[in-house]
């Protein structure tokens, strides 16, 4: 054997990754990856990602408006032990996200953060620099269930308290992280109410439904909601999640199942309401994002209400055209978790939803099924202008954004 | 070829890792049942840091007579590591997934007088 170099190993300083490593140790392959595909010169924005809000509850609950559902929450979190963080429901699937340990940074993030700065602003920062993105737009975790909530007035309560404490606390640190901002649906006026208080504050570009609800957001209720949206031209974000105990999932035993059906039906659900009451026909400027279902679920509605809508239009009045077309048209779509097993099936579903224009990068970061932006990069058939799209100019159109990259890597 | 020194064989015991940069790639080192195996760092779903993942027994869940369940259980034969950025799983002995169809990209050993080399 000829043996040219004679050197020695040196040993990575994390041997094991636990929830206790840095995000930038735990992404350091993402950033060499960036870097290597020359992303510093790319704007990438990342549409859907996350922070768990429930660390800092109580923080939060002090922000809540009403004086005695407040002291209640304050009291609560001072005094109450072995207790989920106040008026949440969450969902028992949260229990399994990590795969039993297998998924650290699923479980939690315990790293070291800096003094002085807020823990989310540290650690969305951390992220954003090892991805390579320029813009970051921060979802929470376990409200995305509080739709589900039996007291509707909790998400009215919480939502609004999110979101000031979120402007407060994170958006106004760093103008590279956004939202979109908590709607509480279930209470149409104080969905209008929400919109009138945060459109246009520090870091709000739009504003975001959680899917998992029992509510038709067609009814005439949510029309005032929608035309305010389309008047200041922000755009509504329909966020997956699931809901184990939904009856139509109730038979799964196995998270993956579960996991795989619930975050597309719910949207499933709604997208189908969305279409066939015509909601883009009577709000044609109003911009909708199906965020977190992936994408394979897309060509199968497409195909299914098409081949439906030819044959019952009289039910379906309002629409000019095929739903696949309004689809493609005025409904925009997050990539993660992008299913990639199958590339011919993606590339016929890129072709579909025409991507170049209605598709959105997100990660999805810091959930196991975390996406990165090298997949839009490296997926071969794409045009260069395609994935400068995805990856970064398509938000940047959507929300009104500089398409300036900002990061340094 | 390249060659890099890591450790002596008895700083990696059964059951554990060595996982280090070798210029600029980067190289886990594993011992199952007495033999070492080295695999390079880069998961084959999103190059993910597979080797500085958990390592789990493969879990399996046992048929009776009339083909019903009862519990999953671990099987210590097959020690699989996860990657920690998605959870893909390989064997460590054949660095295959479970479906088999994916797999790890070996790297070359040496090990003289008593000490490890990757060979690159």
């Amino acid at each position: 054997m000829d043996i040219s170099n004679k050197d020695r190993a040196r040993e990575l300083p994390v041997q094991e990754i636990d929830v206790f490593t840095d995000t930038r140790d735990i992404l350091a392959h993402a950033e060499k990856a960036a870097k290597r595909r020359g992303f510093q010169d790319w704007l990438i924005c990342d549409v859907d990602a996350h922070h768990t809000e429930t660390i800092s509850w109580h923080e939060l609950v002090e922000y809540i408006e009403d004086p005695v559902i407040r002291h209640q929450a304050m009291l609560f979190h001072d005094e109450k032990m072995g207790t989920a963080s106040y008026g949440l429901n969450g969902d028992m699937g949260l229990k399994y996200q990590d795969v039993g340990g297998r998924i650290p940074h699923q479980a939690g993030i315990r790293e070291k953060v800096d003094d002085g700065i807020h823990r989310d602003v540290t650690l969305t920062r951390r992220a954003m620099s090892a991805l390579g993105v320029d813009y970051m737009v921060l979802f929470p975790t376990p409200m995305l269930t509080l739709g589900l909530h039996p007291q509707p007035e909790m998400e009215v309560y919480l939502g609004r308290a999110y979101n000031r404490w979120l402007i407060d606390k994170v958006l106004t640190k760093d103008d590279r992280i956004k939202t979109l901002a908590y709607l509480p649906f279930n209470v149409p006026k104080e969905a209008e109410r929400t919109i009138e208080e945060f459109a246009g504050q520090p870091g709000v570009i739009g504003f975001c439904v959680p899917s998992t609800r029992h509510k038709p957001i067609h009814h005439n209720d949510y029309m005032r909601v929608y035309s305010m949206l389309e008047e200041r031209d922000l755009p509504i974000a329909f966020h997956a999640a699931y809901h184990w105990q939904d009856q139509s999932l109730s038979t799964i035993n196995r998270f993956l199942g579960m996991h795989a059906l619930g975050f597309v039906w719910c949207n499933m659900v709604h997208l189908t309401n969305w279409i066939l009451n015509g909601i883009p026909e009577r709000f044609p400027k109003l911009k909708s994002i199906w965020v977190e279902s992936g994408l394979a679920w897309v060509p199968f509605l497409m195909q299914r209400l098409d081949d439906q809508y030819l044959m019952r239009p009289s039910e379906a009045p309002q629409l000019k055209k095929l739903p696949s077309e309004y689809m493609r048209e005025s409904c925009w779509y997050t990539t993660q978790p992008m299913e990639t097993v199958n590339m011919k099936a993606l590339e016929l579903t890129l072709e579909m939803i025409n991507a170049e224009s209605q598709l959105l990068f997100a990660s999805d970061w810091p959930h196991f099924d975390f996406d990165l932006p090298q997949e839009i990069y490296d997926l071969p058939f794409l045009s260069e202008q395609a994935k400068r799209n995805i990856l970064g100019l398509n938000a940047a159109k959507l929300f009104n954004l500089d398409p300036t990259p900002r990061k340094s890597l | 070829m390249a060659e890099y020194l890591v450790c002596s064989e008895e700083e990696i015991a059964d059951g554990g890792r060595k996982v280090v940069a070798c210029g600029d790639k980067e190289i886990g080192i594993f011992r199952v049942k007495g033999v070492l195996h080295a695999w390079h760092n880069l998961c084959p779903h999103r190059q993910g840091p597979i080797c500085q993942g958990r390592i789990y027994p493969e879990v399996i869940e046992p048929l009776d007579d009339n083909c019903e369940v009862r519990t999953l259980q671990y099987n210590e034969e097959n020690m699989h590591v996860a990657c920690p950025w998605h959870g893909w799983e390989f064997n460590i002995e054949t660095g295959r997934n479970a479906a088999g169809r994916y797999r790890l990209h070996r790297a070359e050993l040496a090990v003289r007088e008593g000490q490890i080399y990757v060979v690159l």
